[in-house]
């Protein structure tokens, strides 16, 4: 395969216009830290859009952040950390789970695959906080949407569709973030030994008081493997997380709160502060405990918080062989590992998350599975009619990234 | 008033009576209006210099009818203009001569409170407040609250993607929402996302939220609800010129503090609002803030020492906190009621909504200042300050003759300054009719062909309330050609307006 690694929009555009002519598809690719996520790459070209490199604007006072689409996020969150800013939606870093090191991806990727992490259920995900772009179409021209302030409804929000395209609508090529304050402080409460059902009750509760938690994720079982250091106490234990962020005076308050509405006589309840609620936070974002060494197959269903346990316990019904799985979002979000089959057992998880309601994505298997079973949840006829409608309004010939999210987009 | 809408297609109004036939074929004889008499109830939404009787006004009762009627109007080759409760500020919903008005009112039942999930599934001509008071006896609240948040509908906020003073900390419509109904042009229907977050591929829920009914009408939608804080105290901040105001903004912003609400008015607004309604305004500021901060009660009492500080350190000439919740909502009443307000001195005034960089607030006023000598009108300025999103309020007589002209130039030449120190023509009113001449400020002519090519998805005849949003027509067909001949007009029939 060919990498070509532009450095400027006219020459990403002399790029797309040679390929429009000659018929070649174009793999988009930044880093590579999530190259795996989707249906496997198959392009003769890759455009690598490291070359789109740099800040461009930082405006701490206007919570604003321009960069080109291939400035690796560790550039700007080193930026960010010297103003204590960040970006609010905890973007997941893909690198461990696909065997690759940590801290690689760019600003570009993130967006192009929608990120977020446990705070997306208090402060969105990258769709929220992208407020314009740049993009080179598959007609080879440059266009722009949104703008660099907060709230502008001037023409259609295609940043919204932009955010997590998977680069088939267009090559990103600059991209301006909301960014925001960081926390002065945090802390992350851990209840012991609560079953799924329980922790998906505690959690959906909690998550309707005034308590602000940032942060809901229950660990069955194994708990103890993403806390470091654990105490002893808490080995094979499974350890239901809940996370308090904000000024410290008010951290306290919420924390002392939480902590007597949660007492119950024999419920075990644990702090951890500062570095410690970091990394496990970190750790769950990242799903590093679906090791890249193990051949499990992952997944990850958002559905309905309520429904999270019941619809584990109706796939473990369905003999689908789960090894391991969690909850974030309060239960909204399931990350599933499973013993590994040529259909990554997909009728049978589909199933349940359409009974329950909600999406599962196939995030990781090997090329040969994803590309022959779907990858994003099946659509309905009249959506996926709109969608591949959607896809041509950008790219009429499918030049970018073809057959990355669907065998015929 | 010189606004040029699409030429009336005479096939359409010939066709009149059979499609009124058809139209109470799909729904109850009464709820298509077709004498003028009735009709003229529909003539205008918020943005009221511009009237125009629609061709016929259909009040649908289920999603099945919204079905039908968009099938016939599809076969009929009819446009439709929907309309929520008609309190668009842009003439979002400003009728057509040759369109069915597709009234959205009778969908007005909420269908399902889950406060597990935090959701709340409602039809589309819900109001914003009804929400709010069908969850607060539970300590909840829906957190985008524009203005006119009373007689606002939902389906309309998410087809604005409407913002409110609380919007810098809680977002707009669109971080708010967790599914969709629509349905499209050709009839099908669509449902998006749900109570979960996130798409499956395309956010097509997120491109539907602010598409000004371009693009498919919304018959349902969920909502997610959240926990009011345990305490709010809003901070009255006088200072002694525009500019001072303007940096406490930042300061605040800049010490990782974001408030609930941090909103400012000028002196002649300010003025207009303490006399409108006593809320306990300096009346001598020259801009005054408010600031609400929410969280804890120790949170509370924490940011509000914190910021009555950085007030004091940039100059604010007066300082005053809300020692009860009466005493907060005191101090919004006024920016609430700060249009009414303003119109109770205009007697007319047209309201602008562009958003810029925080940091040219001062230049950008000092320029509203020399504009309003040159056109001798005078301009009240409230804002939703933490945001940028600025809302100059023009005041002229629309009984003097040339005023109206003279309103519309002035609010031109703010838009078009918002948008060249690096803002935006909108930050939550919408394009619609009102700002649709002045896209390519913005926009390049290949942007904006970008954007018809995405409403082409959607409706390949540009059927679905066509005039708005955008200056000129392109044919699907012409859009849909790869290699466009710039600066020519390659099919000189092409409807241009």
């Amino acid at each position: 395969m060919k990498t070509l690694a532009p450095e400027t929009e006219k020459d990403v555009t002399q790029i797309v216009v040679t390929a429009l002519s000659q018929g070649t598809p174009i793999d988009i690719i930044g880093a590579g830290s999530a190259a795996a996520l989707g249906r496997p790459a198959c392009a003769e070209i890759s455009l690598s859009t490291l070359g789109l490199n740099g800040v461009t604007l930082y405006e701490p006072s206007e919570l604003v952040l321009t960069a080109g689409a291939g400035t690796p996020l560790s550039t700007i969150t080193a930026l960010l950390d010297e103003q204590d800013q960040q970006l609010a939606f905890e973007p997941i870093d893909h690198g461990q789970l696909f065997g690759g090191s940590p801290g690689t991806g760019t600003i570009g990727g993130l967006v192009a695959v929608n990120a977020s992490g446990p705070r997306r259920i208090k402060a969105g995900a990258a769709r929220d906080h992208l407020l314009g772009f740049r993009a080179i179409n598959g007609r080879g021209e440059v266009f722009q949407s949104g703008g660099r302030v907060m709230k502008n409804v001037t023409g259609y929000d295609m940043c919204k569709l932009m955010a997590g395209s998977y680069g088939t609508f267009g090559i990103l090529s600059e991209i301006t973030l909301k960014v925001l304050p960081k926390a002065e402080t945090e802390v992350t409460l851990l209840i012991v030994g609560l079953d799924d059902d329980q922790a998906v009750d505690v959690m959906t509760t909690v998550s309707g008081l005034s308590h602000e938690v940032s942060g809901f994720a229950h660990l069955p079982a194994v708990g103890s493997d993403f806390v470091s250091p654990a105490p002893a106490e808490l080995a094979d234990r499974s350890l239901t997380a809940l996370r308090l962020e904000g000024p410290e005076i008010s951290v306290k308050t919420r924390k002392s709160e939480l902590v007597d509405y949660l007492a119950e006589p024999g419920r075990q309840i644990e702090q951890i502060h500062s570095l410690a609620s970091r990394s496990l936070w970190a750790k769950l974002r990242d799903a590093t405990l679906f090791r890249h060494g193990s051949s499990d197959q992952i997944w990850r269903i958002s559905s309905v918080p309520t429904k999270g346990a019941q619809l584990v316990k109706d796939l473990m019904a369905k003999q689908v062989p789960v090894t391991c799985h969690y909850y974030d979002w309060a239960g909204g979000l399931i990350w599933l590992a499973v013993t590994p089959a040529n259909d990554a057992h997909a009728p049978a998880i589909r199933d349940v998350t359409d009974i329950h309601t909600g999406h599962a994505t196939l995030i990781r298997a090997s090329d040969d599975v994803r590309a022959s079973i779907p990858v994003f949840h099946p659509q309905p006829v009249a959506l996926a009619a709109l969608t591949k409608r959607l896809r041509t309004s950008f790219d009429p010939q499918l030049i970018f990234n073809r057959g990355r999210v669907r065998e015929d987009l | 008033m010189h606004l040029s809408m699409p030429k009336p297609e005479q096939e359409i109004l010939r066709n009149r009576t059979r499609l009124i036939e058809r139209l109470r074929e799909i729904v109850p004889v009464d709820n298509v209006i077709d004498e003028e008499t009735q009709l003229r109830a529909y003539e205008c939404d918020g943005l009221t210099m511009y009237r125009q009787l629609p061709l016929v006004v259909v009040l649908p009762e289920n999603v099945e009818q919204v079905s039908k009627v968009m099938a016939l109007a599809n076969e009929m080759n009819v446009k439709i203009v929907p309309r929520g409760a008609g309190t668009s500020l842009s003439g979002g919903s400003l009728p057509l001569g040759d369109g069915i008005l597709l009234g959205m009112s009778k969908f007005n039942r909420i269908l399902e409170i889950d406060y597990a999930n935090r959701c709340v599934q409602v039809q589309p001509g819900v109001t914003n407040l009804a929400i709010t008071k069908a969850v607060e006896h539970e300590g909840f609240y829906y957190a985008p609250d524009p203005s006119s948040q009373i007689a606002c509908s939902i389906g309309g906020n998410v087809g604005e993607n409407s913002g409110g003073v609380h919007c810098l900390k809680y977002g707009l419509t669109t971080n708010n929402l967790l599914g969709l109904e629509i349905v499209l042009m050709d009839g099908s229907v669509l449902r998006l996302g749900g109570k979960y977050l996130d798409s499956d591929l395309y956010d097509v829920m997120g491109l539907m939220t602010g598409s000004e009914g371009l693009l498919g009408v919304i018959t349902e939608v969920t909502v997610r609800i959240l926990q009011k804080p345990e305490a709010a105290r809003a901070l009255l901040l006088g200072f002694p010129s525009v500019e001072s105001g303007a940096d406490c903004v930042a300061a605040i912003i800049a010490a990782g503090i974001i408030p609930g609400g941090l909103e400012m008015m000028d002196n002649l607004a300010l003025v207009a609002a303490e006399d409108f309604q006593s809320c306990g305004y300096p009346r001598d500021a020259e801009a005054l803030i408010v600031c609400e901060l929410d969280g804890t009660m120790s949170e509370v009492d924490h940011l509000m020492t914190i910021v009555s500080q950085i007030a004091k350190d940039q100059g604010a000439n007066s300082t005053k906190a809300s020692q009860s919740e009466q005493e907060r909502v005191q101090f919004w009443a006024g920016r609430k009621n700060a249009f009414p307000a303003v119109g109770a001195i205009g007697p007319d005034y047209m309201c602008m909504d562009g958003t810029i960089p925080r940091n040219q607030l001062g230049f950008v006023l000092g320029a509203i200042k020399k504009l309003t000598k040159k056109y001798g009108l005078r301009c009240a300025n409230v804002f939703h300050a933490g945001d940028g999103n600025m809302h100059p309020l023009i005041l002229y007589d629309a009984n003097k003759e040339g005023d109206i002209e003279k309103a519309e130039a002035f609010g031109a030449e703010i838009l078009k300054l918002s948008v060249a120190v690096g803002g935006v023509l909108t930050g939550e009113h919408g394009v619609g009719v009102e700002k649709r001449d002045l896209m390519h400020t913005m926009f390049s002519e290949t942007d904006l062909k970008q954007q018809q090519r995405v409403k082409c998805a959607f409706d390949p005849k540009h059927r679905l309330n066509p005039g708005k949003v955008f200056p000129t027509l392109h044919r699907c067909a012409e859009l849909g050609k790869v290699h466009v001949h710039k600066g020519k007009l390659p099919f000189p029939d092409l409807p241009r307006f």
